[in-house]
């Protein structure tokens, strides 16, 4: 469960990059995607069309604080998102440094804090850090947004034992990673981990054929989600044979 | 007087936020403010009022990730 919503696809989608806005809605359309990301900017060009495309698809929008780096920035972006959006949910970046764009883990609970306390629906851009989730969740946030790697590397899970104990950790948590995910099979080894969601812009918007690759995601993220619920086979040091050696006919 | 709206310096006769946006054609409904960094709702624009080389952001919903 995201909050009150628990999404048939897992796959959170942002909106940003795109080559056209008819490309972006067919990549939605493409990803299955029932959750996608937006932000709030000064007016630019393509505004109006932007938010014609909105209205038409009739899907839930998770806004972003994107580019904040300090409470007071997102605290107040976030509010403006609630108003513009009629939406509970803000995805909190609070943004440390603009080079790594690596999440402020103090600012960010702070943030996390103050906009729980208003009753916002708080989805934060975090570390795999044990610490900084268990503040986060007593900030309270009912779940926790990991990166795979830093915003738009496209390294994919750059710590998976972190990961992998941040999963074990938080067992009873949603836990979606956020950033950095490059290629399909990333995306399905976070899903083959336990993990509850991806999400993801860049690698689907600067594709060679962004509405294809929304589909490699789907499809990848589908198949690791089912693999997950099947159980993977433990993994072993040696060899194992696994055709019966009962039967075996002598042929020397 | 002037102010400042979106980083422009802008020269305005308006004397509260929903005269503003009227003045400068803004559609009320496809945007959220902030004076001075904090934010200020829909319901405060008759009140919100505006005072020399004041903050105004006037956000749009865009494309993010």
């Amino acid at each position: 469960m995201f909050y009150d919503v628990d999404p048939q696809s897992r796959f959170l989608l942002g909106t940003a990059g795109y080559p056209s806005p008819a490309i972006l809605q067919q990549a939605i359309a493409a990803s299955g995607t029932e959750i996608i990301t937006v932000s709030l900017r000064r007016e630019g060009a393509a505004g109006a069309a932007f938010r014609e495309l909105l209205t038409g698809l009739n899907i839930r929008v998770l806004p972003n604080t994107a580019g904040c780096h300090t409470v007071k920035e997102a605290v107040t972006t976030a509010h403006m998102a609630r108003e513009l959006f009629n939406t509970a949910w803000i995805k909190l970046e609070v943004i440390g440094h603009a080079d790594t764009l690596q999440p402020d883990p103090f600012a960010l609970v702070e943030a996390a804090r103050i906009l729980s306390e208003d009753g916002f629906k708080v989805f934060p851009y975090t570390t795999e850090d044990l610490i900084v989730g268990e503040k986060l969740l007593a900030a309270g946030c009912e779940l926790l947004m990991p990166w795979g790697a830093p915003i738009g590397s496209g390294q994919g899970l750059r710590n998976i034992d972190g990961l992998r104990a941040m999963r074990a950790w938080f067992s009873d948590v949603p836990l979606i990673i956020d950033a950095g995910i490059g290629a399909p099979s990333q995306a399905a080894q976070a899903m083959e981990m336990g993990f509850d969601g991806i999400l993801l812009n860049t690698a689907v918007a600067k594709a060679g054929d962004p509405i294809e690759m929304a589909n490699a995601f789907r499809l990848a993220i589908e198949a690791g989600q089912a693999a997950r619920r099947a159980g993977l086979m433990e993994k072993r040091d040696m060899a194992s044979a696994s055709t019966p050696i009962f039967g075996l006919a002598n042929l020397n | 007087m002037i102010i400042q709206l979106n980083g422009r310096a802008i020269s305005t006769e308006a004397k509260s936020l929903s005269e503003l946006l009227i003045e400068q054609q803004i559609d009320v409904a496809c945007v959220a403010t902030a004076f001075n960094g904090t934010f200020v709702p829909k319901s405060h624009y008759d009140t919100q009022l505006l005072d020399e080389g004041c903050q105004l952001e006037v956000l749009s919903p865009m494309q993010g990730g």
